[in-house]
């Protein structure tokens, strides 16, 4: 699984920090800097959760 | 589960990521998703903003899965058709033509419509916003460059058309029977600082003050207000709320109060759920009813609302839902994001950045316990704060903690 992140479209809402923080972190920069971009198999429901909470639809998982 | 047939009802992001949700948990059966809009679903927030502006073409904002394509979802649409009626007893959907859907699970999301402007429907330029054929509509009113765009209601919607609509360089006169804007949303504090973020863009808002009626002909030519002002005018927007879609369930035997009424797992009835703007259900986190008009509920509420219809459906109880809402709100180059619950009667403090500098976050308190975290255009911290409202933490310890913290 890979995580990809339009950063066109990011706006750090940071939903996905709170869906999945092994994978996203929004620092006190106000930045979104992703954490693992292959993320392990079992964070996939997490990872998943994330891409479908963004209010940007700007993560995609790939494989 | 093989075979079962589940129709959604509403072709809205609620519908759409519960429809979602029955196909990653493995649902094989016919999924049917019924939507009297002509359009397959769509994301609604840029219709207040981008969509709006005319930065974002409006083909941008069909829903995709959050992995492979709509088509991998295997629906079958039926757009543009309102469902008139639900015969329970039959397990059927009745679409407006007469036809009948029948189903073994039914999910709800019929969502909700924008509230008109008593005595305003013989005028064609006063505009609600809720779909994409709103948006171009308002959109081409502005375009035609009105003298002045009077804003009625200072909710979500009205205070994010205000302020997209400062940004086409457009006058804006921004109206509220109470006394500052959203403050129902975040309480008179922060009501405060909102009517400051638009006073400082060159809102002109009148607040306090009700709509009388409005004036004109075919078309909209002034405001008259309660107080006496008489605001000229070629385009109204009202903002003033929404009445959840329940009409087609009269008589159903489904229980219909502010919306469909749910259990704590957004349970209606054997097979049947809801989810969305449509479903007010108990939450369990903060003991109370809440019908939450966010997207973050409509994508979060789907989902569950889909796990629970097929643990239904195997004759399994589902899992509560228990959120912390989180919703946001774009204005200007700000952006307001609000964690958990803000009331008119909460304790509020400020633990972080600064009101003057329009960059801060502020807390919520209720009870002696932390309810909500606020911010404004500082994200990182209101997600990470966010966890002390998930684990309710009492106030003055969430207070110091974020003040120890930033």
């Amino acid at each position: 699984m890979r995580v990809v992140v339009d950063f066109d479209l990011c706006e750090s809402n940071a939903l996905c920090m709170a869906a999945a923080p092994e994978v996203f972190e929004v620092r006190d920069d106000d930045y979104l800097y992703v954490l693992q971009e292959e993320p392990p198999e079992e964070l996939r429901p997490k990872v998943e959760e994330a891409a479908r909470r963004c209010p940007k639809q700007a993560i995609t998982i790939e494989g | 589960m093989a075979g079962r047939s589940i129709v959604v009802v509403g072709a809205s992001l609620a519908g759409f990521r519960a429809a979602e949700e029955l196909r990653a948990r493995g649902h094989d059966g016919p999924i049917t998703v019924v939507g009297d809009e002509p359009h397959r679903p769509y994301d609604r927030p840029p219709l207040s903003k981008q969509v709006l502006a005319g930065t974002q073409p409006p083909e941008a904002l069909a829903l995709t899965p959050a992995e492979g394509s709509v088509e991998d979802l295997d629906l079958d649409w039926r757009l543009g058709t309102t469902a008139s009626a639900l015969d329970l007893e039959h397990r059927e959907v009745v679409l407006g033509g007469g036809e009948r859907l029948p189903f073994d699970g039914l999910v709800v999301a019929t969502g909700a419509r924008a509230r008109q402007l008593p005595g305003t429907d013989h005028l064609s330029t006063v505009h609600t916003l809720r779909t994409i054929d709103d948006c171009l509509a308002l959109r081409k009113a502005l375009e035609s460059g009105p003298s002045r765009v009077v804003v009625v209601g200072a909710g979500f919607i009205g205070a994010e058309v205000a302020a997209t609509c400062r940004g086409l360089g457009l006058e804006v006169s921004l109206v509220e029977a109470l006394p500052v804007p959203l403050e129902r949303g975040l309480g008179p504090t922060m009501g405060a600082v909102m009517a400051d973020l638009h006073r400082d863009h060159g809102v002109d808002l009148r607040l306090g003050v009700g709509v009388v009626r409005v004036e004109g002909g075919d078309h909209v030519e002034a405001v008259r207000l309660t107080d006496g002002t008489v605001l000229d005018t070629e385009v109204v927007v009202v903002g003033i709320g929404v009445t959840p879609n329940t009409e087609w369930l009269e008589g159903s035997g489904l229980p219909l109060d502010n919306g469909v009424v749910c259990d704590a797992t957004c349970r209606v009835a054997p097979g049947v759920v809801a989810c969305g703007d449509v479903a007010p259900w108990p939450n369990r986190r903060f003991d109370q009813m809440m019908r939450v008009e966010h997207w973050d509920n409509a994508v979060e509420m789907g989902a569950h609302a889909a796990r629970t219809l097929l643990a239904d459906l195997d004759g399994r109880a589902g899992e509560p839902y228990a959120p912390v809402p989180w919703f946001w709100s774009d204005q200007y180059d700000r952006k307001i994001q609000l964690a958990g619950l803000a009331g008119p009667d909460d304790e509020v403090q400020v633990v972080a950045g600064s009101v003057d500098e329009r960059r801060f976050v502020a807390m919520y308190g209720r009870g002696g316990r932390l309810v909500g975290v606020l911010g404004m255009s500082m994200p990182a911290k209101v997600m990470r704060w966010r966890a002390m409202v998930e684990q309710g933490t009492a106030y003055d310890e969430a207070l110091a903690t974020a003040r120890a913290g930033s």
